[in-house]
């Protein structure tokens, strides 16, 4: 990741203040690279618009640079053609960067159960939102936008706390039951043969 | 300075030579009270002036382009978003600095540092405000002036295109180069209709400085006498900041984002800094030579027998200026298009520039009659004298327009007529004439089928030399 000096402050106070403030201005000024790929895009392209206005987030300004972006919007459904392309513009960018995964052909496939799509984004690039629709509305993306500064933008840790981060979540990772070993979370046989009518 | 002219007496007499022939009412600023420390001392006020005016303008853009397209703009950092900017510089400190494999380290850092540190020279000459007093000593507020300021102004553009070239060459790829290049050349050729324009005032005030130019606009602001040459510096000035309808080095769907494709972080971040500086340096330079420098505007210098018009409140007035230039540039970002780099090329090359000459050539023949170098004999009218060799000189230049407008005029009307002769549609269409079916245009009327010779059937020998389709088989 980063390589500044305030990636080698000692942990405590003074790391906490500078995770602060760079929480802060990561928050306020956060520019999407300039990038769409199917209809999602479309929805993306309103949020521009005066009718939800990105800008109020200080986001109007997509940059044409993948150097220069912090967030990529992976706004439809990704091709395998495209899939080496939208690997190499999130190489290209500098860090730190943030991924949303816009849509449900982003995050899954979507309706496209086919050769032709990824399955998800996240087989290429690692995302930090998962925003589901078909497509989402741009009231949509923008919680998204909020939530991602909310949980990952505003208190990104820095230096040590970064690599204690990282290591707790080794640890907890190391720690987890696999998912066929975990309880039921809901009744699956529970409906089948009832009249959900009646 | 003065050992050498000791040494070489007769070398002397051609230096203090006088510089130019320039009314004795328009004196110099005075830097005689003025220590170096004092110079250093302003050199970081206008630093910290410059910084600040940055902060504020990146955050008026974004918030003014938004008003005019109906929405508020950025409002969550700070109250009314005004920390905006601070964040963003911010950020892009706090961001990975990526420097490409192919990238030439040496000249990928000193690019924007070239650029940036450029931009803030410029402002070493420009006149702020009056006479004030600083820390006890009476100085101008201005860095520094010279005989030639004006040009200083251009050869530091000149130098900052440096910062853009070597941006787009040492990045290592090739949008950056041609970006670069776009640039590079864009600025050059901007900067020969700017510099013409920028004639003309020397031409009305006689003199380079600064402080001479604004010192003589007291009673008469440029824009008047020159109002040609402040249209035409008002263009250059946009395409020697790269900034819209002339952003071409910028073009997303040409060239990513130009000479900067490659720079993120810090490095980026200069760049940024740099091109606003540029605004406000080539804006502050339209101020000195054309509105009249930091002097009050009409009817605040009539006030108070000119208190308004003196020491600090120029700077006032200056930045007043200055930012009507500014909002300018913002009002052209949320208004135009972007032209095309020929387009934008041939405006410069082929009518900025031309013109600019003829222009020029024009005020030099009033400004000589007005001096009384064609003849001194003069007439009254409406109780002014004046000179008759004026009067013949503006004769000469109305007839000249006239004629240029009646060329232009028989230009257009032929114009006007081949495209009405190109845009002739025929009363009838063959849709097969071209060989495959064409639709007919508004008011056409459809040549029916079965006017048609019968086609030729598979095995038939019938003699079908006629037919549309055979006729372009042969074609």
């Amino acid at each position: 990741m980063g390589y500044g000096i305030e990636e080698k402050l000692p942990s405590g106070i003074l790391l906490s203040s500078v995770e602060e403030i760079v929480g802060l201005s990561h928050k306020s000024s956060m520019w999407p690279v300039t990038f769409g790929l199917a209809c999602c895009a479309i929805e993306m392209m309103a949020v521009g618009g005066p009718h939800y206005d990105i800008a109020r987030f200080g986001m109007e300004r997509f940059s044409a640079s993948p150097r220069q972006a912090d967030l990529m919007i992976v706004a439809g459904r990704v091709s395998q053609k495209m899939a080496p392309v939208v690997r190499q513009v999130y190489d290209q960018m500098a860090n730190p960067k943030w991924v949303i995964s816009m849509g449900v052909c982003a995050s899954s496939g979507g309706m496209f159960n086919n050769y032709a799509i990824v399955q998800g984004v996240d087989h290429i690039i690692p995302v930090d939102i998962y925003l589901p629709g078909c497509p989402p509305r741009p009231e949509m993306l923008l919680n998204a936008i909020v939530q991602l500064h909310k949980e990952k933008v505003r208190h990104r840790p820095l230096g040590a706390n970064r690599a204690a981060a990282a290591k707790r979540a080794e640890e907890a990772a190391m720690a987890a039951v696999p998912t066929q070993l975990q309880p039921a979370t809901h009744d699956h046989g529970g409906y089948v043969g009832k009249n959900l009518l009646a | 300075m003065s050992t050498l002219l000791t040494l070489a007496p007769e070398f002397a007499s051609v230096v203090a030579l006088p510089a130019a022939d320039v009314p004795p009412s328009v004196p110099r600023a005075d830097f005689s009270d003025t220590p170096i420390w004092l110079s250093a001392v302003k050199a970081l006020l206008l630093f910290v002036f410059l910084l600040l005016n940055t902060l504020v303008v990146i955050w008026f853009e974004r918030r003014v382009i938004g008003r005019m397209q109906n929405r508020p703009g950025p409002n969550r950092a700070g109250p009314f978003g005004l920390m905006q900017t601070l964040f963003d510089g911010l950020k892009s400190l706090f961001k990975e600095d990526v420097k490409p494999a192919a990238a030439d380290a040496f000249l990928f850092t000193l690019a924007p540092i070239l650029f940036a540190t450029m931009a803030f020279v410029s402002f070493a000459i420009i006149p702020l405000g009056g006479t004030v007093n600083l820390f006890g000593h009476q100085t101008p507020l201005q860095l520094t002036d010279l005989s030639v300021a004006a040009l200083l102004v251009l050869a530091v553009a000149g130098v900052a295109a440096y910062g853009v070239i070597l941006a787009g060459w040492s990045s290592g790829s090739t949008y950056p180069l041609l970006g670069g290049l776009r640039s590079t050349a864009q600025v050059i050729s901007y900067e020969i209709a700017m510099g013409l324009a920028l004639v003309a005032v020397f031409l009305y005030s006689g003199s380079m400085s600064t402080s001479q130019i604004v010192e003589a606009q007291r009673n008469l602001w440029y824009i008047v006498p020159a109002f040609i040459s402040f249209v035409v510096y008002v263009i250059t000035m946009v395409g020697e900041t790269n900034r819209i309808p002339f952003d071409l080095a910028e073009g997303e769907g040409e060239l990513v984002a130009g000479y900067h494709t490659e720079y993120s972080g810090f490095r980026f971040a200069m760049y940024y800094l740099g091109e606003y500086i540029n605004m406000f340096t080539v804006s502050a330079l339209a101020t000195t030579m054309f509105l009249g420098g930091w002097h009050a505007p009409l009817p605040f210098n009539l006030i108070g027998d000119g208190y308004f018009d003196s020491g600090w409140w120029g700077l006032l007035w200056f930045t007043i200026k200055m930012w009507l230039f500014m909002f300018f540039f913002v009002w052209l970002r949320g208004t135009l298009p972007r032209t095309r780099y020929d387009q934008f090329m041939a405006f410069g090359w082929k009518l900025l520039i031309p013109g600019t000459l003829l222009w020029v050539m024009a005020v030099a023949f009033i400004r000589g009659a007005q001096l009384g170098f064609l003849g001194d004999s003069s007439i009254a009218i409406a109780g002014r004298e004046i000179p008759i060799a004026t009067l013949i000189v503006i004769g000469v230049l109305l007839v000249a327009v006239l004629v240029v407008l009646w060329l232009w005029e028989t230009k257009m009307t032929e114009r006007e007529e081949a495209a009405a002769k190109a845009a002739d549609v025929p009363e009838e269409i063959d849709p097969y004439a071209g060989g495959y079916p064409v639709p007919p245009l508004p008011g056409q009327r459809l040549r029916e089928p079965s006017t048609y010779p019968a086609l030729p059937r598979a095995g038939a020998t019938a003699t079908v030399v006629d037919t549309p389709t055979v006729e372009n088989k042969e074609a």
